[in-house]
């Protein structure tokens, strides 16, 4: 019990090790009786035996070596033995992985490694509370990451499945195809509502950024009459609930649309495009005002200032002089806007029609209804896109924390 | 130098006094900032404040029975519904002429279609009617009485002319007692038939659900708030990744991910079977109900509530909680009474801003709600494209605002609207 503090690396008593060790592998044949066992005797066989067996196999590992990597190797030797056995390439696989981990387990328990790197002075509670609290966060993580992760192999499914097949389930080549992908670049619908996103997000990205941005800049000067109120009223778009911008943009939209097609003889597609691309710059407005201001309340004022005294006139200096340095903050406010608009389904299916079909809309219809696992082809090449957009956020971000550094404040 | 200060005000380079000339200067910047701010406030204000505002409107506007039934509506003002007698002549010869002109411009089934949301019969009184009455001569034909109680019976009906005369007005409440499970009626205010009576129960549902999810929301985020900010840099930073991968991904690859993993032939289901937990004959029903939209909704708003509180609490010293501890605070104490306290407006900030976002969702209870799990947008929703009874869904929709703007409210009172952070 009062063991001195420099005997971290001592094991711990043999009978410690071989209890936790035979607990955690009683646990795991728990729930192996629960599904195979018949009756109860069975199923407390089974959980005896498998602690048996663990408990057994870790006094053997411990007192045959005295340090975890000769103890790895036999043991992965042993699991791979014993996957073959069992007869399939994919157990022995199985096999070797569980062996290290199982001789890793044993010897990081009896050697107290799983005090390295945590203060000396914790107490055994507190370091059981350590693992337990990381162990909880990985829980979460892995619910945070798994329903993505799900929808990347299940994409490439040779069936017409939305779940996994013994056959992909055995990594056989014939379980996989990109069939999926196929159909997504093929199909006629598919591509239409593809295209019409690339229409319509990219134009609505370009009107909200470049409005945005000019009233970030008046709203970030140091007098401005009911600002308050203002940034309230422009935020709000990111408030108020979809539907119900939805719900006013429908009416609303249908009798300007009514109007530009009567009065003015605008192609109706070409109104319908109208509609949908003001709808969601509006919806987009919010994310860039929030970036924007948020990069210039590190702009230094002074750099204009000395700008115009050189004799620069405003329109210059914006563009060679304020707009190099938020120019970071404004594209990363220009891809919320973009996602956003890319995104966005409610409001293109009140005030669209079906020739503005986006690829949202699609992928809601194919949920809704007939159920096609392009769906999952197309959500696996959306994550991509998503991916490589958080990338260039992150490097966007690291330059400009890079490019404040520099100026003085 | 000296002389001025002397012989009165301060005066500028160009000799008006320095007072006046800084309030000039202010007036510029302020106008400039504004002219800056204006036509992005136009452009909000045009295409999102104001349709917002006629959807408000539509709410409580109720023209469209004055508006066909012109010389109809004044006469049936004067009649007094109590004695129990059917309207006089005047009244029938009037609908008559306005009925007339009614079918031409085929208006008659809208206002049918309009009564009908309060008297169920009232759509095809007016159908049937209209295509009888087309055939009428108003100048010849008189009187009016006989022939409307033999076209239709109800036109008899003293109820039907009571429910004509109370929903005559151009402006009405009537939406929002509807929105409620309430109705006007030619005797004042009551509650629905039990069986109309839906809404006010899925006000609550989305109120409880919105709270569960908020809930959840605050214990799953946390724990993971709490390791991202107290990790070294470049563990949180890996970490972070997993929080801002979802963030990033299409709601739709979210809905659509969570639809794979928990319906019946879904992974989670097939993973419990091969695992033995479960029988394949008796796969657990995690989808279309309260708790398929619980789930998804929890993940998909989980980053709303990690980053406000991530932000705040990399801002807490750590050497609070290790000087309440050396001051003799067990771990519990010291988090409770010492580091929980700070973590306070980070929490705040995102409950609302899950809530908020929560309260008004279409999408993902749609597709994995079912008909246990859906909110009141998808009523909205199914007013707007099915039903068509618009006045009733801008009544929902104005609601369901309200409590929004109240969180609004009090979202930029507690957090400020200008320290939202994204990412």
């Amino acid at each position: 019990m009062a063991k001195p503090l420099d005997t971290i690396s001592m094991p711990v008593s043999l009978p410690f090790t071989l209890s936790l060790v035979g607990l955690l592998i009683a646990a795991l044949s728990f729930v192996a009786g629960v599904s195979t066992a018949a009756n109860f005797s069975q199923f407390l066989l089974t959980v005896m035996a498998g602690a048996g067996l663990a408990i057994a196999f870790a006094y053997a590992l411990i007192s045959l070596f005295d340090s975890a990597r000769p103890a790895m190797i036999v043991s992965a030797l042993l699991g791979c033995a014993i996957g073959l056995a069992l007869g399939s390439a994919g157990a022995a696989v199985l096999g070797i992985i569980l062996g290290v981990i199982a001789a890793r387990l044993v010897f990081w328990v009896h050697y107290r490694q799983y005090r390295r790197g945590l203060p000396t002075y914790l107490t055994s509670n507190q370091v059981l509370w350590h693992y337990g609290f990381r162990s909880i966060c990985g829980a979460i993580f892995i619910f945070l990451i798994t329903p993505i992760l799900v929808v990347l192999p299940l994409s490439f499914n040779a069936e017409d499945f939305f779940t996994f097949t013994p056959e992909m389930l055995r990594f056989d080549p014939e379980g996989y195809s990109l069939k999926h992908y196929r159909d997504f670049f093929t199909n006629n619908e598919w591509q239409r509502s593809f295209k019409n996103s690339l229409i319509i997000a990219p134009i609505a990205t370009i009107i909200s950024v470049s409005l945005g941005t000019l009233a970030a800049i008046g709203l970030s000067q140091s007098h401005v009459p009911f600002r308050r109120a203002i940034m309230a009223m422009l935020i709000s778009p990111m408030i108020v609930p979809l539907i119900i911008s939805a719900t006013g943009m429908f009416f609303f939209y249908a009798s300007i649309g009514n109007w530009l097609e009567g009065s003015l003889g605008f192609n109706k597609t070409f109104v319908g495009y109208i509609k949908v691309i003001l709808a969601h710059a509006v919806l987009g407005i919010p994310f860039v005002i929030i970036t924007v201001t948020a990069t210039l309340v590190g702009f230094d004022r002074s750099l204009t200032r000395a700008a115009a005294n050189m004799g620069a006139n405003p329109v210059t200096t914006f563009f060679k002089v304020q707009m190099p340095l938020i120019l970071p903050g404004v594209i990363s406010g220009g891809l919320f806007a973009f996602i956003t608009s890319f995104d966005e389904v409610v409001v293109v299916l009140f005030v669209g029609s079906a020739s503005q079909k986006t690829l949202p809309w699609q992928m809601f219809i194919g949920l809704r209804e007939q159920i096609s696992p392009t769906i999952l082809a197309v959500a696996t090449i959306l994550v991509v896109i998503s991916v490589c957009l958080l990338t260039t956020l992150e490097l966007l971000r690291r330059r400009s924390e890079r490019l404040r550094g520099m100026t003085p404040s | 130098m000296s002389d001025t200060a002397d012989t009165g005000p301060v005066l500028a380079a160009d000799g008006t006094p320095l007072k006046r000339s800084l309030a000039k200067a202010l007036r510029v910047q302020k106008t400039r900032a504004l002219m800056l701010i204006a036509p992005l406030l136009i452009f909000v204000f045009i295409s999102f404040v104001l349709p917002i505002g006629n959807m408000l409107f539509r709410s409580v506007e109720n023209d469209i029975v004055e508006e066909t039934l012109p010389l109809t509506i004044p006469l049936l003002a004067k009649w007094d519904a109590s004695t129990g007698e059917l309207p006089d002549e005047a009244v029938y010869d009037a609908l008559a002429r306005d009925m007339v002109v009614a079918v031409d411009a085929k208006n008659h089934t809208k206002l049918g279609t309009r009564l009908n949301y309060e008297l169920t019969g009232m759509s095809s009184l007016f159908r049937k009617s209209g295509r009888v009455i087309t055939k009428w001569d108003v100048d010849a034909d008189a009187p009016f009485k006989e022939k409307f109680i033999d076209l239709h019976e109800d036109w008899g009906n003293i109820e039907i002319w009571k429910t004509i005369q109370t929903h005559s007005s151009k402006f009405t409440g009537g939406y929002f007692l509807n929105a409620i499970d309430m109705q006007k009626t030619p005797d004042g205010i009551a509650s629905q038939p039990e069986s109309k009576q839906i809404l006010v129960k899925l006000f609550t549902r989305t109120l409880i659900m919105s709270l569960v999810i908020m809930m959840s929301c605050i214990l799953l985020g946390y724990p993971v708030a709490w390791i991202l900010a107290n990790l070294p840099a470049r563990q949180s930073n890996m970490l972070m990744i997993l929080v801002l991968l979802p963030f990033w991904t299409s709601l739709l690859v979210r809905t659509s991910a969570w639809k794979v993993m928990l319906q019946q032939q879904g992974v989670i289901n097939d993973v419990l079977v091969w695992l033995g937990l479960v029988q394949d004959d008796a796969r657990l029903i995690m989808i279309n109900n309260q708790f398929g939209t619980i789930v998804a909704m929890t993940h998909i708003l989980l980053p709303f509530m990690i980053l406000p509180m991530y932000s705040v609490m990399q801002t807490i010293q750590p050497t609070y909680l290790r000087a309440a501890k050396s001051l003799g605070a067990t771990n519990w104490t010291a988090f409770w009474r010492v580091y929980f306290p700070q973590t306070i407006p980070g929490i705040g900030a995102g409950s609302i801003l899950v809530f908020i976002l929560s309260i008004g969702y279409y999408i993902t209870p749609e597709i994995v709600g079912g008909t246990k799990g859906v909110f009141i947008s998808n009523r909205i929703a199914y007013h707007i494209s099915s039903s068509l009874n618009w006045g009733l869904a801008a009544a929902l929709g104005a609601i369901l605002l309200a409590v929004v703007m109240i969180l609004y409210w009090a979202y930029d009172k507690i957090v400020g609207i200008d320290n939202v952070k994204l990412g």
